[in-house]
């Protein structure tokens, strides 16, 4: 378990990026930090690894404070996925993904076939092993990410807008491919987009982000939508334009849902 | 172009080839003189220059040093350092490593910095430790702009190298200063032309070990680079 108790982060230049954050993310699912550029959504998921210090508050995991934990051994137990991927680019990727295993002291011979496996795991070939990061699609290099940030088997997976700079035929494969996987491995896994539909898709838990870094909502998908917390919740989720507030009408004897604007957003499953 | 005929044909002239002073044995002590200070150099500027590159900080402390450096000129150091400790290698050795560290420590930096700092954060976030990125991160891939910076700093040793023959009797110099004392024309030519064609077949070498060094990931990208985009331009670290 993940837990945020008044957290806060203040730059020196007197910028606040986190303002008295609570939350708490239970093992095993999937938490979405979900805001608009400067929310403090990409630093509150850093403060879990200690890339970011808080400045007020605790983060805990397990009940222990991060902060008396040394910061390596700390990060070597968590996976972290970042936005274009971060592989090293002179390294091959089945050394990409067995980089944390070696410095940690695993064998490379027995790192890199654990590498192999992971590969399958995030549906890679095999072939691609003995590429380098610039030989492959940016679909494929965000896979090796994901397969990197799981080669220690850690409980915890961080992902930082893991899927922006993909196209979205990409993006959606790799959504899908990721809640297969959390079907599969059902990790501890904190996720940061600002991409709401990606946040309805793979969250389990909403944690909605407003400037000046204060939370919203947190609270589940359906009970975001059913009772927004405040009219600027729900005109992110998209409620006041209409885009989720969906009817129904009847055609040709079936019913027909349509959206705020009238448009058809699909028909009822009979 | 009568002058250069008879350079030529002074180092040819295979009197010059044997005996105390011949052109091997100064060619030796040139090489070896240079060495020395290259090394030097690169103890004193390449840990710093990395400093430097790696935390991101003290650049414009470092710009400024290395500006002040340049700017000194390398016969006065050496007259400076000749009258305060005396004839000998020491002198010419100390002037060489000044002129030296600046564009080793401009190399140095300019090859870390040169690394994308996402790729070092990410580094990071996977728990590497500080010298693990400097070690297998940062190094290898600024490893090209750093042998740039080795290989200007070696061709400028050895053009002034000559200047250890100002105050010991080592080195190429020795020819091009006893040619003017003598008024020997033909040797003093034939001294500058070796140090000539010393200097290029260093620098000739450094540029190959540059090629050599590019992380073969790196030049796949390069090579598609090349194609598509126009070249990045590239830090300069003369």
């Amino acid at each position: 378990m993940i837990e945020f108790r008044g957290v806060s982060k203040q730059y020196p230049d007197g910028t606040v990026a986190v303002e008295g954050v609570d939350i708490v993310i239970e093992p095993h699912t999937t938490t979405v930090l979900v805001g608009s550029s400067g929310s403090g959504k990409t630093t509150l998921l850093r403060m879990i690894n200690r890339m970011v210090d808080p400045t007020g508050g605790q983060v805990l995991i397990d009940g222990t404070d991060v902060a008396t934990v040394d910061p390596v051994r700390l990060r070597r137990g968590i996976g972290y996925v970042m936005q274009n991927s971060g592989l090293l680019p002179h390294r091959t990727v089945v050394d990409n993904v067995a980089t944390v295993p070696v410095l940690t002291g695993v064998s490379r011979k027995q790192a890199r076939a654990r590498a192999l496996e992971l590969l399958d795991t995030v549906g890679l070939e095999r072939s691609l092993a003995d590429k380098y990061p610039s030989q492959l699609s940016g679909g494929q290099q965000q896979r090796v990410g994901v397969a990197r940030g799981l080669a220690v088997d850690p409980n915890i997976l961080l992902m930082d807008e893991p899927f922006g700079a993909v196209d979205p035929i990409v993006r959606s494969e790799l959504q899908q491919e990721l809640l297969r996987l959390q079907g599969e491995l059902g990790k501890t896994v904190v996720f940061v987009t600002h991409d709401i539909d990606e946040a309805f898709l793979l969250g389990d838990q909403i944690v909605i982000m407003q400037q000046g870094g204060r939370i919203s909502q947190a609270a589940s998908p359906a009970e975001i939508l059913a009772a927004p917390a405040d009219a600027f919740v729900a005109d992110f989720v998209g409620a006041e334009r209409g885009k989720r507030s969906l009817h129904l009408t009847e055609v040709d004897g079936r019913t027909v849902v349509v959206d705020g604007d009238g448009r058809p957003a699909g028909v009822l499953a009979p | 172009m009568n002058l250069f005929v008879e350079g030529f044909a002074w180092i040819l002239d295979p009197a010059n080839w044997s005996g105390p002073g011949s052109i091997p044995e100064r060619l030796g002590q040139h090489l070896a003189v240079s060495a020395t200070v290259l090394l030097i150099a690169m103890v004193i500027a390449l840990p710093v220059g990395a400093l430097i590159g790696h935390t991101g900080r003290g650049r414009e402390a470092a710009v400024m040093v290395s500006g002040g450096l340049r700017a000194l000129p390398t016969l006065g150091v050496l007259t400076l350092f000749g009258l305060w400790i005396g004839i000998g290698l020491t002198a010419p050795i100390l002037a060489l490593v000044i002129l030296a560290i600046p564009p080793l420590l401009a190399g140095a930096y300019a090859g870390f910095e040169s690394v994308d700092r996402r790729t070092v954060d990410a580094a990071r976030a996977m728990g590497m430790r500080e010298l693990q990125i400097v070690g297998g991160v940062e190094l290898p891939l600024g490893l090209p702009i750093l042998v740039g910076g080795i290989r200007s700093a070696s061709v400028q040793i050895i053009a002034t190298a000559t200047l250890a023959a100002y105050l010991a009797d080592e080195g190429l110099g020795r020819y091009i200063f006893q040619g003017l004392k003598t008024r020997d024309y033909a040797e003093m030519l034939g001294g500058s032309i070796l140090v000539i064609a010393l200097a290029l077949v260093v620098d000739g070498c450094f540029a190959l070990v540059q090629r050599i060094v590019v992380p073969a990931g790196v030049r796949a990208t390069r090579t598609r680079e090349l194609r598509s985009r126009p070249a990045r331009s590239r830090a300069a670290t003369g």
